[in-house]
């Protein structure tokens, strides 16, 4: 088991930076737009010393002038030493984020949370649940696993999109079904007539996915109602709740629970979370007041 | 190849699971298998509804015609589902338009024939009704959570 343990250990992430309130100076080296509204950035320290983080931890990444936001590191955490963020344009930060360009620098604070703690699921089955741009927290995980994949059971990626025009990292989803032994199903929302693929929420794909659920950890990722009712599924299937993790996204400033705009009731999710067990979140999730 | 009878394969879909074997017996009897090919139509809007669907492999997308021309998926079924619920409920009528996007393999029930055994025996009638309600259900829920829209941007 220690072997085990050693086998799958990922690398130690970075404390945050020595004052966890300064922001690190990075470059952006390349920026590619995966989808309509979606672009992955890739970024080098100025310091020249790269961060080292879990699958599932995010920075606050910050746009000179404009404001800093929490966004999950979506490269593979043994990786080059490029730091990546995927990032979907939805407001100002994302805005002037997404066209920072070439060259340019941006603020790095962090990493910070929890991680999604893959290395747990090792010797049993493994099944992300995922929704829209949720593929982005996850793919370091994902990466780990593929990486590490005779030491998983069966690993099933259930990925559900608006359109087929938003399905993130196509070639990533193409590869890990063809050469990873990852069972791969894709679900959109609503697709042209010309579309040959599933068309329905991810939770249809639950109950036939091949999986043992007694044996099984899920990781799942997306927006928070596509999550609770993915973890109801799960466990309606026979998954133990504290075998589903889910990655609460609330709004949050410091990133080092102390400004508490991401309190939610006794959890901080900046320090808590943002990676969980849904047997603690079940009853914070089914509350609107919180 | 060996050619199954319909009472062999019935009993291994989802659908019948749990059934009595003389009730899927009675039943195969308005069944026959059809195959389709990629972007074959099974039925239109606004047609009479006179068949129900198990699907054995492959998919179909049901679809709704839009009125700037080219038609909008909505859903899709495969291995493991029914297609169509409209043969059960006055008038009778589809819905959506119905198109195999991939070579489909499928059990057709006549549906005239199936509510003439469904009226006739009350049990046979509650437990194809009860499955039916139980796949309405979770379409539903599923239709619910797409109307959300909750891969889309939340407006503040
Ligand atoms: C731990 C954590 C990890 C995150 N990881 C990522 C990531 O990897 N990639 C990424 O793109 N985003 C991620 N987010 C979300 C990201 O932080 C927000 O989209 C961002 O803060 C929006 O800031 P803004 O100034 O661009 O938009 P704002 O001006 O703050 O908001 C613009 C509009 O977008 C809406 N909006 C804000 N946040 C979200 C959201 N999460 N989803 C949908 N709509 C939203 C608002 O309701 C508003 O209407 C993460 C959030 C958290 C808490």
């Amino acid at each position: 088991m220690t072997e085990l343990l050693e086998a799958t250990a990922q690398p130690t992430p970075d404390p945050p930076t020595p004052d966890p309130m300064v922001p690190r100076v990075f470059r952006v080296e390349r920026t590619r737009q995966d989808t309509r509204d979606t672009y992955t950035l890739e970024l080098s320290p100025l310091d020249g010393e790269p961060l080292r983080f879990a699958p599932g931890q995010f920075t606050m990444l910050q746009a000179w002038g404009i404001g800093e936001v929490p966004i999950s590191i979506s490269g593979d955490p043994h990786g080059s030493g490029l730091l990546e963020h995927t990032i979907r344009n939805v407001g100002n930060v994302t805005r002037a984020l997404v066209h920072t360009s070439r060259g340019a620098t941006v603020g790095v604070r962090g990493p910070f949370g929890t991680g999604w703690e893959v290395e747990r699921g090792a010797g049993g089955d493994v099944v992300f649940i995922v929704g829209g741009i949720g593929l982005a927290p996850l793919r370091p995980a994902i990466l780990h696993v593929v990486r590490h994949r005779d030491q998983y059971g069966r690993v099933v990626l259930l990925y559900g999109a608006r359109t087929p025009d938003d399905i993130l990292f196509a070639p990533d989803l193409e590869h890990w079904q063809d050469d990873c032994g990852i069972d791969v199903a894709v679900t959109v929302d609503n697709a042209p007539h010309s579309w040959r693929g599933r068309v329905g929420f991810v939770t249809s794909l639950i109950p036939r996915a091949g999986f043992d659920p007694l044996r099984t950890t899920a990781y799942v990722c997306g927006p928070e109602v596509m999550m609770r009712s993915s973890a109801l599924a799960l466990r309606d299937r026979g998954v133990a709740a504290d075998r589903i993790r889910l990655s609460m996204e609330r709004s949050m400033k410091c990133g080092i629970g102390l400004c508490g705009h991401c309190q939610l009731r006794e959890l901080f999710l900046c320090v808590d979370g943002p990676v969980l067990g849904f047997d603690r979140l079940e009853p914070l999730m089914s509350r609107w007041e919180l | 190849m060996t050619i199954r009878s319909l009472t062999e394969t019935l009993p291994e879909h989802p659908f019948f699971q749990g059934f009595d074997p003389a009730v899927i017996e009675l039943l195969a009897g308005c069944a026959r298998n059809i195959h389709l090919r990629p972007d074959e139509l099974v039925f239109r809007t606004g047609e009479p509804a006179q068949h129900f669907y198990l699907i054995r492999e492959g998919r179909i997308a049901l679809q709704v015609p839009e009125l700037s021309g080219g038609s909008s998926i909505i859903d899709t079924v495969e291995a493991g589902d029914v297609l169509g619920v409209s043969w059960l409920v006055p008038p009778y009528r589809w819905l959506f338009d119905a198109r195999a996007t991939v070579e489909t393999r499928a059990v057709s029930f006549d549906a005239e024939c199936l509510r003439a055994k469904c009226e006739a025996d009350p049990a046979v009638g509650y437990a194809v009704l009860t499955r039916v309600a139980h796949i309405m259900h979770r379409r539903l829920e599923a239709a619910r959570m797409r109307m959300l829209d909750v891969y889309g941007v939340r407006r503040a």
